[in-house]
């Protein structure tokens, strides 16, 4: 556990007053200003001094955000394409990284600078990513990789890319495995969009032809990838965070319920109708049980015991969503024969066409939700196993070198 | 409004005193020995229901000699009595009918009553289902008839809970001015009561004749609206109960999973039983979240409670009815047998996901309310 020392929240206030009084978001761009706020330590309060904080308790952010907010009415929030550099970059370098690489790197991830993305999955390692085969070769002082990455979000836009590869294919699997910082412009490296179900690509594919990475770019020792890799998967679920829309009857269950009352009358039986109205309204019901469930559960964490309520939500979440989805084109009928938006192929973007458009495209893309972020079926693994205690399978994999495990 | 879903000690100690209790007196070879007497409960536990733990007055106002407690504390305990399946007159007289003395009947009824119901003297059964097989208030046919300076009753109920065994019927019916409640007293002329022999044994039932059954109005004016809360804050402790069920359910699956062994290893090693076991989770956390917002509903007095009602005995009904019979797929042939405790929890299931009506008949109550 980190230990964090004190501050009065005035003091933090006074000095956020302090920041603006230097640069203040209505007249400085964001950049500018994100870089200011590193140096007033005012980024992530809770990282050291130098680093963009004050060495203070997570809990303090929220005073500066709020100090920023009351006096000014721009705010630079963190860009949408550093979610993952902001979530997950930051900390494994300042768990990990050199002083070189915290002192250059940290201050441009926040400002929005530089873009990072994070190349763990692979194809032929979906849900056992320890199984992993991109090979990393010492040679001299550099590693020579070559190897497939998929499903990796903003390549496309990265200059720095968190990897983990093979460094010792006879170690078992979780054991032979090196956490790499990828320079995403060096030789070698070719990012291609992934098109989905949708014609759109919200990811890429990223190929490695004999791309060369200098050992100091090694997070975390040779064979210790999976431990750094766990902090950031760590720091992911915490960025993702829990579920279900926080009004009564909103979110998607909002435009559920907009193309119920729109429907076109007459266009079923009464008895079909009769049906149709019955899963409506268990969608309802199952949305306000998520909703109700992250109440239940941010209830519990606040009284320090938090239950099970918790990770039951992404299993739930997903199969709920499609479920709302499937609804929502069976109340349309006929009209879910057509594809507004049309299937060509390009990058992802925001989506503003009609009601009826929109459940369309959230019906295709909401295949992913039981499938991103952990399979249904490995949730239910772990379920199984880390809440109510049930017997994991026998393992085939287990105390084997990599190199003999059978893969597709 | 958020609800907060916060329990605080007093609540914990009140579950940890009524479950320690609970194991003591109401273990499996007790309920199966209460399930097959004719009362359906034992007098004795109740008495001490009523007199140590305070419980059969528990939602009893202290003036009226109970409790004075809320939903919030209903919730508690009727989770611990749907996981030791007791068979008690509880959900009849001391909430159902509790209810609807406190919603509707005159001071001089309650007076009557309420205090000897805390006491455990005196159980009380509202009847208002009929033969028609309508759980909604707008189902009640039997209509009154004037005879002198009272009321006379002729018709049938259904589905009493305790009805049999009752001091005390709170009949519902019908007159101009809409719903009312009219109480008829055991041993009352044409009143004929039969005990029905029931799907779950663990809950008596009971069907009533009324002919030209003597019956004193204790209402004043249409009930028809305070009716309609009593049954939902029915539902919302039902579901608690429910939820007590579903997670005694999950817990027997588990272990059983944990310890059954076969073709050499434990049966829950499969993804076939664990994923069961995880859907059950799920099913039993959403179960909690859906009874707990109702019954914090109650207790607040939210103005959604009635939806949140609806919402909770649909999710909770399902819940239960689920876990039970999941519990006995993952225990095998030994969960078929009369031996093992898994089919009194289905039974109690299924009898309470029917009782004042099923998952989806709560469902539409819901789409009504919200305007689906």
């Amino acid at each position: 556990m980190a230990e964090y020392r004190t501050m009065e929240e005035a003091e933090l206030r006074q000095r956020t007053r302090a920041l603006l009084d230097e640069v203040h978001p209505e007249r400085t761009d964001s950049i500018s200003f994100r870089r200011a706020q590193y140096e007033h330590g005012l980024a992530w309060v809770h990282f050291p001094e130098g680093h963009g904080g004050l060495g203070l308790s997570p809990k303090m952010n929220v005073v500066v955000h709020d100090e920023i907010s009351k006096h000014s009415k721009v705010v630079h929030h963190d860009p949408p394409a550093s979610i993952i550099g902001i979530g997950m970059g930051a900390p494994v370098v300042l768990t990990y990284g050199s002083e070189e690489m915290k002192r250059t790197l940290l201050q441009r991830i926040f400002s929005g600078e530089d873009i990072w993305c994070q190349l763990f999955s692979e194809p032929s390692a979906g849900s056992d990513v320890a199984g992993l085969a991109t090979r990393a070769v010492r040679d001299g002082d550099d590693w020579i990789l070559n190897g497939q990455k998929v499903w990796t979000t903003v390549a496309h836009l990265s200059k720095w890319g968190m990897l983990v590869a093979r460094t010792n294919p006879d170690a078992a699997k979780h054991d032979g495995l090196s956490y790499f910082l990828l320079d995403m412009e060096a030789p070698g490296v070719e990012v291609r969009p992934l098109y989905q179900i949708t014609g759109e690509a919200e990811f890429n594919e990223v190929f490695l032809t004999d791309v060369r990475i200098p050992h100091e770019r090694m997070l975390g020792k040779e064979g210790q990838g999976w431990q750094v890799a766990i902090t950031t998967l760590m720091n992911e679920r915490v960025a993702i965070g829990g579920g279900g829309s926080k009004k009564k009857g909103g979110g998607a269950t909002a435009q559920l319920l907009k193309l119920w009352q729109e429907r076109q009358p007459g266009a079923v039986s009464a008895s079909q109708e009769a049906l149709l109205r019955d899963r409506v309204t268990q969608c309802y019901i199952d949305n306000e049980l998520l909703r109700l469930t992250s109440q239940r559960a941010r209830a519990a964490q606040s009284s320090g015991n938090p239950g099970p309520e918790g990770s039951v939500s992404k299993l739930a979440q997903a199969e709920i969503n499609k479920r709302l989805w499937e609804t929502a084109i069976d109340v349309m009928g006929a009209d879910g024969l057509s594809f507004e938006e049309g299937y060509e192929l390009r990058q992802a973007a925001t989506h503003s066409g009609s009601a009826k458009a929109l459940a369309k495209y959230q019906f295709l893309r909401s295949r992913a939700n039981s499938i991103e972020g952990g399979t249904s079926e490995i949730m239910r693994n772990i379920l199984g196993e880390r809440v109510l205690g049930l017997p994991g399978e026998p393992r085939v994999d287990k105390n084997v070198p990599w190199k003999d495990v059978p893969r597709s | 409004m958020a609800l907060d879903f916060s329990f605080s000690e007093e609540h914990e100690e009140l579950r940890a005193t009524v479950r320690a209790f609970l194991q003591e007196t109401s273990d499996e070879q007790a309920v199966r020995q209460h399930m097959a007497s004719e009362p359906g409960y034992d007098s004795e536990l109740w008495q001490q229901l009523a007199e140590q733990l305070g419980l059969a007055g528990l939602i009893i106002p202290e003036e009226h000699g109970g409790a004075g407690f809320g939903y919030v504390e209903l919730l508690v305990v009727m989770e611990e009595m749907g996981r030791a399946l007791l068979c008690a007159p509880f959900l009849g007289t001391s909430v159902l009918a509790t209810n609807a003395l406190l919603a509707c009947a005159d001071e001089l009824t309650q007076k009557e009553l309420l205090a000897d119901i805390a006491a455990g003297r005196k159980l009380v059964s509202l009847a208002h289902a009929e033969a028609n097989g309508r759980w909604d208030l707008a189902g009640v046919e039997l209509r009154t008839q004037a005879a002198g300076d009272g009321f006379e009753l002729s018709g049938s109920k259904r589905w009493v809970l305790d009805g049999h065994g009752a001091d005390v019927l709170l009949v519902v019916a019908r007159s101009d001015a809409g719903l009312e409640l009219f109480r008829v007293d055991a041993g009352a002329k044409g009143l004929d009561r039969s005990l029905v022999p029931s799907l779950d044994l663990t809950r008596k039932l009971a069907h009533i004749e009324l002919a030209a059954t003597p019956a004193r109005r204790v209402s004043s004016g249409d009930q028809t609206a305070a009716l309609e809360r009593v049954l939902a804050l029915t539902c919302a402790a039902l579901a608690a109960e429910q939820v007590g069920g579903a997670q005694m359910c999950l817990e027997m699956a588990t272990e059983y999973a944990k310890t059954r062994l076969q073709f050499g290893r434990p049966i829950g090693s499969y993804q076939a039983i664990k994923h069961k076991c995880a859907d059950m989770l799920v099913a039993v956390e959403f179960a909690k979240s859906a009874a707990y917002a109702a019954c914090f509903a109650a207790a607040n007095d939210e103005q959604d409670f009635q939806e949140l009602a609806a919402l909770a005995k649909s999710t909770c009904s399902e819940a239960y009815f689920h876990a039970a019979a999941d519990n006995i797929q993952i225990h095998g042939g030994m969960g078929f047998t009369w031996e093992h405790p898994a089919h009194l929890y289905f039974k109690r299931a299924k009898a309470s996901d029917l009782l004042f009506g099923d998952a989806a008949h709560h469902r539409e109550v819901l789409a009504g309310l919200i305007g689906i």
